[in-house]
């Protein structure tokens, strides 16, 4: 309590250090929420796309009825396969219809002869998509054929290179932070040498002495990781309608409120850990 | 109480504070250290505090071998003895009062307690009125008077005084003295360094004179070999 005390109290005498080491830890921090929040939201999309294995036939006009039930008859026997969807050139126009309906110009232009009767292929596992494309391709009938690796590889890339990138970035502000915090608590020592002299001559022990100064890169630690969260998950929260509508059917958004719990625990975690170790090396540098 | 076997502190840069120094100074007792300056007489003090340690010999302190004590115990032996400094050593930011309790809020004493023997101690050396003041706003008498305060606070067995009437008249030299007897007759040991021959040829007490880190005059060993 009484370490608490002279904590706040060295902290109220110099408040523009306060603020400086302050502000150094919140941009570290708010890169680190937003890195998090950015990195779960590619994961989540990512598994939302594992979780649905879907492959997409595309017939030629010149495919009849009978020739694509045929298909779908021999698609429909192989084990892999857990369901085929018929998709005729009247549905299509009703689902591109329903997708632009806010948009008169998409929708004007379109018609049963622009756009082709498909088939949409489920299968058991992500392994099993690229053997039943290869299937669909080898059909005279098929024109083009989609499936969900197109879109789960480079998302898998973007994911990686974002947390790649972002850990490079973290690292770099985590040592800019390490080091401010530990010139901030050093000067701050060296400021009250004379005052350290004194109350070791009157009996103080190390970590009485101690105590303060490593409580006081707690505190500026802590209080950027409180609000580098309270910003990175405020504008996440403003943005989420935004960020809903443009991934449409993918259940993304909102995250859960118990995953910015965690990510704030979490914080508060790297937060006294970063400050007791750059405290502790200003501190061991400095009160030998 | 206070023992000292044939200590030596030489520093670094070759120059020598104490040679072979063998002194003993028993419980009780007030003793004048005195000599001109570099003499030894501040190193002796802080010898005997573990602010230095010594080249080589032996010093007892009490039940401390100071010597040889480890860094986590100088606190322990720092409680047992006050120390008056020559530059005071107070915290120009602090009052009175927060100087003084800090000793007791390091030994984690309850704030009332602390508060209630702060203010016997300052009643004890006559500033209780002065209490909340800086010590810029203090006289020199009042400012030494503050600094023994703060050196009594943990009714110590022994009392180091170093010069603690070098910046002051002689009437408020003779207030700071008769404090200093007063604080012996309790008990407490008292060694006084001083340069002050007007105080030291004035009161029959124990003389120890050093000079070029040696002792040149004791008068205790006088006494006692006009006793044999």
């Amino acid at each position: 309590m009484r370490a608490l005390n002279t904590t706040f109290t060295h902290i109220r005498r110099s408040p523009y250090q306060a603020l400086a080491a302050s502000l150094v830890m919140f941009l570290t921090f708010f890169a680190i929420s937003v890195f998090a929040i950015i990195v779960i939201g590619l994961s989540q999309i990512t598994r939302y796309y594992e979780s649905i294995p879907q492959v997409s036939a595309f017939f030629k006009d010149s495919a009849t009825q009978e020739e694509i039930d045929s298909l779908i008859t021999q698609i429909e026997s192989k084990s892999e396969v857990e369901g085929v969807e018929f998709i005729s050139k009247k549905e299509a126009v009703q689902i591109y219809l329903g997708m632009f309906s806010d948009d008169p110009i998409m929708t004007e232009l379109v018609s049963e002869d622009r756009l082709p009767a498909s088939i949409d292929v489920s299968t058991v596992s992500i392994d099993a998509l690229e053997p039943v494309a290869l299937d669909l391709q080898k059909s005279e009938i098929v024109d083009k054929v989609e499936f969900m690796r197109d879109i789960i590889g480079p998302l898998r890339s973007v994911t990686q290179g974002i947390r790649t990138s972002g850990l490079v970035i973290i690292g770099f502000l985590v040592i800019v932070s390490l080091a401010i915090n530990a010139l901030i608590i050093s000067f701050k020592i060296s400021q009250k040498k004379q005052e350290i002299e004194i109350m070791k001559l009157l009996s103080a022990t190390n970590w009485y002495i101690r105590w303060p100064f490593l409580l006081e890169g707690i505190f500026y630690c802590s209080i950027g990781a409180l609000f580098g969260w309270l910003l990175a998950s405020g504008l996440l929260i403003y943005f989420t309608p935004q960020i809903q509508q443009f991934l449409s059917s993918i259940p993304v958004f909102p995250l859960s409120y118990s995953f910015l719990i965690a990510l704030l625990i979490a914080e508060f975690i790297v937060a006294v850990i970063l400050g007791s170790i750059s405290s502790f090396l200003a501190v061991l540098r400095y009160l030998k | 109480m206070i023992f000292l076997e044939n200590v030596t502190k030489t520093f670094p840069t070759g120059s020598s504070a104490l040679v072979d120094l063998s002194i003993q100074i028993d419980s009780g007792e007030f003793v004048f250290l005195v000599g001109p300056s570099g003499s030894g007489k501040t190193t002796f003090l802080r010898l005997l505090i573990a602010d230095m340690m010594p080249s080589t010999g032996v010093i007892r302190v009490g039940n401390f071998e100071v010597s040889k004590l480890s860094k986590g115990k100088i606190p322990q032996l720092r409680k047992k003895i006050g120390v008056v400094f020559q530059d005071l050593k107070m915290l120009m930011d602090r009052t009175v009062m927060e100087n003084i309790i800090l000793p007791l809020e390091m030994a984690n004493i309850d704030k009332k307690t602390a508060r209630k023997n702060v203010e016997e101690i300052l009643d004890q050396v006559g500033i209780l009125e002065h209490k909340d003041k800086f010590p810029i706003q203090l006289s020199g008498g009042e400012l030494q008077r503050a600094a023994i305060a703060r050196a009594l606070i943990f009714s110590p067995e022994i009392l180091l005084a170093d010069e603690p009437t070098g910046n002051l008249d002689m009437t408020t030299s003779w207030e700071i003295i008769k404090l200093l007897q007063d604080i012996n007759k309790t008990g407490t040991t008292v060694i006084m360094a001083t340069h002050n021959t007007d105080i030291v040829d004035n009161l029959l007490k124990r003389v120890i004179v050093l000079n070029k880190g040696q002792v040149s005059k004791d008068t205790k060993k006088k006494d006692e070999t006009q006793k044999d």
